[in-house]
């Protein structure tokens, strides 16, 4: 008898995906226009960026961090992009990397003297903003045109942004899913004692999961610029609670290192669309955080009533 | 780690100094008069999260920010400028704030979610009905709020001493109450506490409200003293509440708090800005060095790891 009931597991694993299909049904009900490779297109847009700042966001919460300093990082990356990696870039891919050693550093600094992930991002969202405006004092700058030409590039059937998410979901999910090492990085959320004791190095996974969220950091600050063409130090401040946002909405928790990529790619895309489908209900722009904010509450509701129905 | 305050004022005594000495020793006075009065608003909202956090890892309260927001655009409105309506305005300021704290907590339970998420979604919301609240108005506070959100008596702000009187007694119900000792015991081992008879679930709800009260009660003043609410007026307060906490000596590991280095704490943090600005630095520097320096005082400070 059990077979043929589908466990709260699998449940919960194709929540994010049933999100997004109702909004998606949504929008082309009201919106039947949106409903070609054009309209696809302008939907998705800004989906990249927000799904790379949120799995940078998914590798900080594995190890059950929080990163409130995300969307000032996407911003800089932004302006440098804009202005260095454009003039000089060789200059502007190392800063790229410093970028991504200095993410590696703020783990072991957690890690070693054991603070509060909270503080000390938000913290460095400070600096990192202090970074941007020294880089790019006004708004402006230019991306390189091959970033540009990337972000831009029209791939037959579907709109780009669509294969980018599949692929880049599909390597996220192999190398922390299927792989070794992606289990030992897990279990640092899960139980990091036994890791430990197991003879892992609990610093080395911290670094190399804070390296990761830089480097998708990156992804995502370049991609960004792809789209916008200039830069400002304030682009991506919203990025922070977007980021958050779309992993719980992609089915992760905030302990035990319980994550899913393609999930919190799913979520990304979730929270982009929202957006459009209360512009299409003629919402007021006033409610459209209070509705991510519902649509939180909503998708983490239906967890728990998954979880109680499995759990008779 | 006898008295771990001590630090958070040698450094707020530190950068003043360092401050007036740039100076040549003008304005040492008014600079620690107005740090008395920024400071205000960072304690107070503080002390609810110092409560919070102390009941242990993982509890953390991210709706501060919008429920000031919310509480003083709504007393803002319904005061509309009238000095009789002040305690009436402070009521639903206090109101609005207890309705975000249970709702928090409602989440917290209800959907068994960690309460950085139940307090971040809620503070969407809630930042939301702020938004549409106060859309577009910028309503002056009565006079005699405003008056009373900046009198000072011999340079010293009057809603400071208010705030020093309150500090000292939620530190003797820290200590001295069946409440307050719940709260660390909590925070020290939820399952010991559960097991001595401690309502686990009757104290955290009671720490959540009591910060959304206090978040209520800070976005009444800070709307009178700045006169008026604005949308982004709590902005700040998110990383404010919490620092003032962890460099006050407060363990973020929770069970241990301390509320004399919540002032020194929130002197130092005012301070610091007060000093980049004098230095006379460009917004990016100066950014960038409160960053640095946040991240180094919280290495410094909050990483002493209790041992027991």
């Amino acid at each position: 008898m059990k077979a043929f009931i589908p466990s709260s597991r699998i449940l919960r694993s194709l929540l994010p995906a049933f999100s997004l299909t109702v909004l998606l049904i949504a929008i082309f009900y009201l919106q039947p226009r949106t409903m070609s490779y054009m309209g696809l297109n302008l939907l998705l847009n800004l989906a990249l960026p927000i799904a790379f700042a949120t799995l940078a966001q998914m590798c900080v919460i594995t190890v059950n961090d929080l990163d409130l300093g995300i969307g000032a990082f996407v911003g800089f990356v932004a302006c440098v992009g804009a202005t260095w990696l454009n003039d000089t870039p060789v200059l502007g891919a190392g800063v790229l990397i410093l970028c991504i050693a200095a993410y590696a550093a703020l783990g072991a600094l957690i890690h070693l003297r054991n603070l509060p992930s909270i503080v000390v991002t938000l913290g460095m969202s400070f600096f990192w903003l202090g970074l941007a405006l020294l880089v790019l004092p006004t708004p402006g700058g230019k991306a390189p045109d091959w970033v540009r030409a990337v972000m831009t590039v029209k791939t037959p059937g579907l709109p780009a942004t669509i294969y980018a998410s599949v692929l880049v979901a599909i390597l996220v999910h192999v190398a922390l899913m299927r792989s070794a090492y992606g289990v030992v990085l897990r279990g640092v959320g899960g139980n990091p004692r036994a890791v430990e004791r197991a003879g892992w190095s609990l610093l080395r996974a911290k670094m190399t999961m804070y390296s990761l969220a830089g480097f998708f950091g990156v992804l995502s600050g370049i991609s960004l610029i792809g789209l916008t063409t200039s830069a400002d130090a304030n682009i991506a401040l919203r990025y922070t609670l977007l980021s958050i946002a779309g992993v719980i909405l992609g089915g992760g928790e905030f302990v035990g290192g319980r994550i899913s990529p393609v999930g919190a790619v799913l979520g990304a895309i979730t929270l982009t669309l929202a957006g459009s489908f209360l512009s299409f209900l003629r919402i007021s722009p006033d409610w459209q955080i209070g509705a991510q904010g519902a649509i939180l509450i909503l998708v983490l509701a239906l967890r728990v009533l998954i979880n109680r129905a499995g759990s008779k | 780690m006898a008295k771990p305050w001590i630090w958070a004022f040698l450094g707020a005594f530190l950068v003043w100094f360092s401050t007036i000495v740039y100076t040549g020793g003008t304005g040492a006075g008014a600079i620690l008069s107005a740090a008395l009065s920024f400071a205000t608003f960072s304690v107070i909202v503080g002390i609810g999260q110092m409560y919070v956090i102390t009941l242990g890892p993982g509890n953390v309260d991210l709706s501060i920010p919008a429920t000031m927001t919310f509480a003083g655009a709504v007393s803002m409105k319904i005061m509309d400028t009238q000095d009789p309506m002040i305690l009436p305005g402070l009521g639903i300021a206090l109101l609005c704030g207890t309705a975000v704290g249970i709702f928090n907590y409602a989440l917290i339970r209800l959907l068994r979610i960690p309460p950085i998420i139940a307090t971040l979604s809620s503070s969407f919301l809630v930042q939301s009905c702020a938004i549409a609240y106060g859309r577009g108005l910028k309503i002056k506070p009565p006079e005699l709020l405003a008056d009373f959100t900046t009198v000072k008596i011999a340079g010293l702000p009057l809603l400071a001493l208010c705030v020093i009187a309150l500090a000292a007694i939620m530190s003797v119900v820290l200590h001295r109450t069946v409440f307050g000792r719940s709260v660390l015991a909590i925070g020290q081992n939820p399952r010991a506490a559960e097991l001595a008879g401690v309502k686990v679930g009757f104290i955290r709800f009671a720490t959540y409200t009591q910060s959304g009260i206090l978040a209520g009660l800070c976005g009444y003043l800070l709307a009178g003293f700045s006169g008026g609410a604005s949308l982004n007026m709590g902005a700040e307060y998110l990383l404010a509440s919490i620092a003032v906490v962890v460099i006050g000596g407060t363990s973020v590991a929770g069970g241990f708090a301390n509320l004399p280095g919540l002032w020194g704490a929130a002197l130092f943090m005012f301070l610091l800005v007060t000093m980049l600005n004098t230095f006379g630095l460009s917004a990016g520097i100066r950014l960038l060095l409160t960053g640095v320096i946040i991240v180094a005082v919280i290495t410094l400070a909050g990483g002493r790891r209790n041992n027991h």
